[in-house]
């Protein structure tokens, strides 16, 4: 099947932003009255240095966003498009009504606050457990799964390449033993599960699948999110083990097989995180991300998958960052984009499949070593600009997180963080209160209009695979990220601590972890490797392998013969490990190179 | 441009292999520090990713570079640095200058500069104070014919 279409922005907010302004009578007046006469008084001066981007071609000060983006002096009804009153409905609309813009609920957080949930995991499955039992006991809402980078990368805690690095950046799960410990004492019916994994995303899911099988819970009633976003590896993270192809092919098995198996589970998180932490712009994470969305219902339409059987469950994850404003546009224009493609590009018909959904998490790159206890304001502003932008669920950051993984105490405070926006703020009381804000619709508005340039320009590239191979979501966000650090070295972006106001300081009290925990999982290995049926483990690879190599094909109601899913629960059951499950698709489908982009 | 009293042989670029070994892609630092050294004049090599300590050491002296940039955010450095020392050593070589960037602990800072480690840059350090930090210590080069 051939990719659909090129779209264009859809008709309303097309000419939204960049028209000539026609100011109002009273506007006039204040400019020539009130403005100019100040402006002679007091000039306005940057925030930050009096050069680059501070600096307007005709030497007065010139405001930017973080990305870079001109923030305005003022903005009024001149700002909105003509006819704004006139096709609110399409602009804007209502809560919980297309195009989604103010909120996928109609009465926002009152029926239901947002998630908190807390992405945890360090050294062993018994250490992270207890962590969880303390958040969950803390009034965290639901759980997220940090794996260690061996686990992200297929490897298992013995490999040679796994030296250094086992506990370190999150939990080590070699096999189901390891996830049957992880996940003792939490009831996998009522507590809903967020894992990051990607590459080895299916393996890891099928674990958790069968703990959730051995205590009892039904499959059909467990909710939670897999990570499961491989584009986002390729553009941002760089966590992949496979080629892009046969990648995207693992994903679709994960589409098709939830669909029929878990409906309450997400197979997906797209996710603009990465991708903003590794130095986009907010309009690049917003338009890279929901392009990679676009990207996977392409593949999946292409394997003969019913767009509405399986877009309900796609889900989202955002960064949200520093400026306040430019966030909280960012989200607002999220659904209202993702509504248009789904309803013109994919003619979904299903409502779920028009909602987009999305998980938030701080912007873990703003937060500073030097004065690290400044990071609870800078966490706070962010997790506010998340829920006034009306995310689903969210993970504040820890203010120790630029140091190391998080200790108890500062992971509390950044619970505590959000207990206080929900619970004392206010906030959470009116649905999308900013809608009718000259300044956030107009930078919504442009938003959507940035996005969908980008989209013209991936979709004339043959799509984000093709893109990927060509390295443009990598040099745009590296050109970005740099342009960034360069505003940062001439201090035309201050970062309070860092480049001023900065002072000498003791270090702080950190987690650190060390080599011990590779010790113990290599033993554990070692216990499980003698006791398991290794002819069961021979048995269920290479059957593994021999449904990795076909091509499948989906029939309505039923899943593709080569499904790989069935064949991935049957390794897991007989106690194969990350690593070897990993391995047998690595002899299949080879490893990825990525050229070097720099 | 360039100091008049210096011949055009005693100012060849400083040539610097940026690397990122260990499991870990966030390869935002490395590829900063890459281009703002070769903005600052100097010939970097960047390696890419999940590089091992033989393949470092091999290409440091394949590019016959002054200076090895290792980036590690990942808390592997304990286990990767140590071995790139050994290996350095056991190349005979001893005057690469070897610079460290990353998420490192304070306590283990001791420990990797006895391994020989000349400094290390945390986050938020300025990109100019490693800039001045290689041209100050890193060995010139010998000029070839």
């Amino acid at each position: 099947m051939a990719r659909t279409t090129v779209e264009k922005p859809p008709e309303s907010g097309k000419s939204a932003t960049d028209a000539v302004r026609h100011p109002s009578s009273s506007e006039k007046r204040w400019t020539d009255e009130t403005l100019a006469p100040t402006l002679k008084k007091t000039p306005e001066q940057p925030i930050g240095a009096f050069t680059g981007t501070n600096l307007s071609p005709d030497g007065t000060a010139r405001f930017t966003s973080i990305s870079g983006v001109p923030v305005n002096r003022l903005y009024t009804s001149a700002d909105l498009p003509a006819d704004w009153d006139e096709h609110s409905d399409q602009y804007l609309g209502q809560p919980g009504q297309p195009p989604y813009t103010r909120g996928i609920h109609a009465t926002g957080y009152r029926g239901k606050l947002w998630t908190m949930r807390q992405f945890s995991g360090f050294a062993t499955p018994e250490e992270t457990n207890q962590r969880y039992q303390y958040l969950l006991a803390n009034g965290g809402g639901g759980l997220s799964v940090a794996f260690d980078l061996p686990t992200l990368m297929g490897y298992d805690s013995d490999h040679p390449n796994s030296e250094g690095e086992v506990g370190k950046c999150g939990v080590a799960i070699d096999s189901l033993e390891d996830m049957e410990i992880l996940f003792s004492g939490i009831d996998l019916e009522k507590t809903t599960v967020s894992m990051t994994i990607n590459s080895p995303a299916s393996v890891l899911w099928a674990m958790y699948l069968v703990v959730a099988e051995k205590q009892g819970a039904d499959w059909k009633k467990i909710s939670g999110t897999l990570q499961n976003d491989i584009l986002k590896e390729y553009i941002a993270q760089k966590e992949y083990i496979y080629p892009p192809a046969p990648s995207m092919r693992l994903v679709i098995d994960t589409f098709e097989f939830g669909s029929l198996f878990t409906p309450r589970f997400n197979p997906i998180s797209i996710s603009g995180y990465h991708i903003r932490e590794a130095g986009s712009t907010a309009l690049q994470e917003l338009a890279f991300t929901i392009y990679d969305g676009v990207e996977y219902i392409e593949w999946a339409l292409r394997r003969g998958l019913n767009v509405d059987d399986f877009a309900p469950r796609l889900s989202f994850f955002f960064n949200s960052h520093n400026d306040f404003f430019e966030e909280i546009a960012k989200f607002r224009a999220s659904r209202k984009i993702w509504y248009h493609l789904m309803t013109d590009r994919f003619h979904a018909k299903n409502t779920r499949s028009q909602l987009m959904r999305f998980h938030t998490q701080t912007a873990g790159v703003s937060l500073t070593a030097q004065q690290p206890m400044n990071n609870i304001a800078r966490v706070a502003i962010q997790a506010l600009a998340a829920v006034l932008g009306g995310t689903q669920s969210l993970h504040t950051d820890s203010y120790d997180e630029a140091l190391a993984l998080p200790t108890e105490d500062a992971a509390r405070i950044a619970l505590r963080t959000q207990q206080i926006i929900a619970y004392e703020s206010g906030v959470a009381q009116t649905v999308d209160p900013f809608g009718g804000s000259y300044f956030i619709e107009n930078l919504t508005l442009k938003m959507e209009q940035g996005a969908f340039e980008y989209f013209a320009k991936l979709d004339a590239m043959g799509g984000m695979v093709r893109a990927i191979e060509q390295g443009f979501p990598q040099k745009e966000i590296a050109e970005s990220s740099y342009q960034y650090q360069r505003a940062v070295e001439a201090k035309e972006k201050i970062i309070v601590g860092v480049n001023d106001f900065s002072v000498d300081e003791a270090s702080t009290k950190i987690l650190y972890i060390d080599e011990s925990v590779r010790e113990g999982q290599i033993a554990k290995l070692r216990l499980l490797r003698s006791r398991r049926s290794q002819e069961a483990v021979d048995h269920t690879l290479a059957a593994l392998r021999k449904v990795a190599a076909m091509d499948p094909l989906a029939l309505p109601g039923h899943i593709s013969e080569a499904n790989t899913m069935p064949y991935i629960l049957d390794c897991v059951r007989a106690y194969a490990t990350v690593g070897e499950i990993c391995e047998a698709l690595r002899e299949i489908y080879g490893t990825y190179e990525e050229s070097s982009w720099t | 441009m360039m100091e008049s009293t210096k011949m055009p042989q005693d100012i060849l670029p400083i040539r610097v292999l940026v690397a990122k070994p260990g499991l870990d892609g966030h390869d935002r630092g490395a590829k900063v520090i890459a281009r703002a050294l070769r903005d600052a004049g100097m010939e970097v090599i960047y390696t890419g990713l999940r590089q091992t300590p033989e393949m470092i050491v091999h290409a440091a002296i394949q590019e016959d570079v002054q200076c090895i940039g290792l980036s590690i955010l990942s808390g592997a450095h304990n286990a990767i640095v140590p071995r790139i020392m050994a290996l350095l050593k056991e190349n005979g070589i001893d005057d690469i200058l070897v610079i460290l960037g990353g998420t490192i602990p304070d306590q283990d800072i001791a420990f990797l500069k006895e391994q020989g480690v000349a400094a290390i840059f945390g986050p938020g350090t300025p990109l100019e104070t490693t800039v001045e930090f290689i041209r100050k210590n890193a060995k010139p080069r010998d000029v070839a014919a």
